[in-house]
């Protein structure tokens, strides 16, 4: 809080020119970027994530958070040296084979991203051989798969099968979600975690791989 | 207006309680207080029992049927599913739904073509949802002449426009109206339907975004609609709606609802 409030208080409130200004403030009194990340842009997201819980916030209000909280990311990034920036762990993220709906998908994307997660999206219609693919370059923490029909959902225990037969399943945690997905298939198909929404994803992120 | 009537669908709590337990009296009961509040169709959902989707869509289609003699829509992607629940069917059901996307329109097709029926075609693409009212027209178009061409006659389809959220492209509303104007300028005779909560997904007050779209839709041409006939104040705005674009001779079902107090106005 203190010095970062003026630019958290922006980025829940999705105001960019604002954000952005603040960035640029905090950066002129040499605030450390690490920390304009963590406590401006990052505890900013996981307020907007707690309120949209609560039904306090709407999907509109998300979305503009987290724009904002990327533009702000366009100015510090370049700041960071390679490989100094920390983040919360890498997540590998699509919607399964033979299903195009991508919105919930997105949704999760951006808020995990806020989190400080880092994205690789596959976008729709992934193969589990694709998944397979790059998970073996990415190498994820969180393998996230999203199915929006009830005839694309067997896509995931077969995504889950593949990254056990490549011997990469002990390495990864895998999340589902998507409409017709439950708590219940989610156990039956032995992943690590379902989500219902986009905030309640980064919360299960979190959980799965141990961290508060 | 054409109603379906969507209550009966396995992803509501309720329902999939219902049909877990074959409780066929609750079943018939939802049935019943849509077919009563005006439901032309009756949409029968089970795509949340993976696996079992078949026998639970036959269930359904045989418990009302037993009881009530009006059509259903067999909403399902599953060619599977819709193809035996069809065969069980009595009278012309709604299939809802075909789409361009390559596996489902090859094996959706001998399905609808099966028999006779109607079929919802949705603006799905080949491999893409579409975002403006061009890809969506496009896509309807290109279903529309395929299933005419299978001999399936252009008052039996019913175009859906791929209803997408306004909380997250705000563009969404006038991309699907724009769709239903053109579509139906098309081609004279021919149906368009939507279900009506993806529009207002990720915000508050669903409902009141719901019958306001409803009404914007039908001063596009919408004549078909997958809604909860049950709620009334969707319908006292789908009433006005119809009698103020003049499709209610001499205001007489307006008024008649409103003599019979079903009207929720205020």
């Amino acid at each position: 809080m203190g010095e970062f409030q003026a630019l958290s208080e922006a980025v829940i409130k999705g105001d960019i020119t604002a954000a952005v200004a603040e960035t640029e403030k905090l950066l002129e009194r040499s605030a450390k970027v690490q920390e304009i990340l963590d406590k401006g842009l990052i505890e900013a997201m996981d307020d907007v994530g707690e309120r949209f819980s609560k039904g306090q916030m709407f999907v509109p209000q998300m979305l503009r958070s987290a724009k904002t909280m990327q533009e702000c990311m366009n100015i510090i990034k370049p700041l960071f040296q390679e490989g100094e920036v920390t983040t919360k762990g890498r997540v590998l993220i699509g919607t399964v084979k033979g299903d195009l709906h991508d919105i919930g998908k997105n949704l999760v994307s951006m808020m995990m991203e806020g989190a400080g997660f880092e994205i690789t999206d596959l976008g729709v219609d992934v193969a589990p051989a694709t998944f397979v693919q790059k998970a073996q370059e990415v190498e994820p923490h969180i393998v996230g798969m999203s199915a929006l029909l009830s005839i694309t959902m067997p896509g995931m225990p077969e995504t889950i099968k593949a990254l056990e037969a490549a011997g990469l399943r002990e390495k990864i945690k895998v999340m589902i979600g998507g409409a017709p997905v439950t708590d219940r298939y989610a156990q039956e198909i032995k992943a690590d975690a379902y989500a219902p929404d986009a905030a309640s994803a980064v919360t299960a992120a979190k959980k799965v791989l141990g961290i508060s | 207006m054409i109603i379906v009537g969507e209550k009966i669908n396995t992803s509501r709590k309720k329902i999939a309680e219902a049909v877990e337990n074959r409780d066929a009296e609750f079943i018939v009961s939802v049935a019943k207080e849509q077919a009563d509040a005006g439901a032309d169709y009756i949409d029968v959902n089970a795509g949340t029992f993976v696996g079992r989707e078949t026998e639970c869509l036959c269930w359904l289609v045989e418990t009302i049927q037993n009881e009530l003699e009006m059509p259903l829509s067999l909403d399902s992607p599953d060619p599977e599913a819709l193809s035996a629940a069809m065969k069980l069917h009595k009278g012309e059901p709604m299939i809802n739904s075909i789409s361009l996307e390559e596996d489902r329109f090859r094996s959706l097709l001998p399905v609808v073509s099966s028999g006779p029926c109607h079929v919802v075609a949705l603006c799905m693409a080949k491999t893409s949802m579409p975002t403006s009212v061009e890809d969506r027209v496009n896509v309807g178009a290109e279903l529309v002449e395929k299933l005419t061409a299978e001999g399936v006659p252009l008052e039996k389809i019913y175009v859906d426009p791929l209803i997408q959220p306004v909380s997250v492209d705000t563009k969404m509303g006038p991309a699907a109206l724009g769709a239903i104007r053109d579509i139906m300028e098309k081609f004279p005779g021919v149906n368009t339907i939507c279900g009506l909560s993806n529009i207002s997904f990720g915000l508050p007050e669903r409902h009141l975004i719901n019958r306001t779209f409803l009404a914007l839709s039908m001063g596009y041409g919408l004549n078909a609609a997958i809604v909860d006939p049950t709620d009334s104040k969707l319908m006292a705005t789908l009433l006005s709606a119809e009698m103020l674009l003049d499709r209610d001779e001499y205001c007489q079902n307006f008024i008649d609802a409103y003599q019979n107090g079903r009207l929720v106005g205020g």
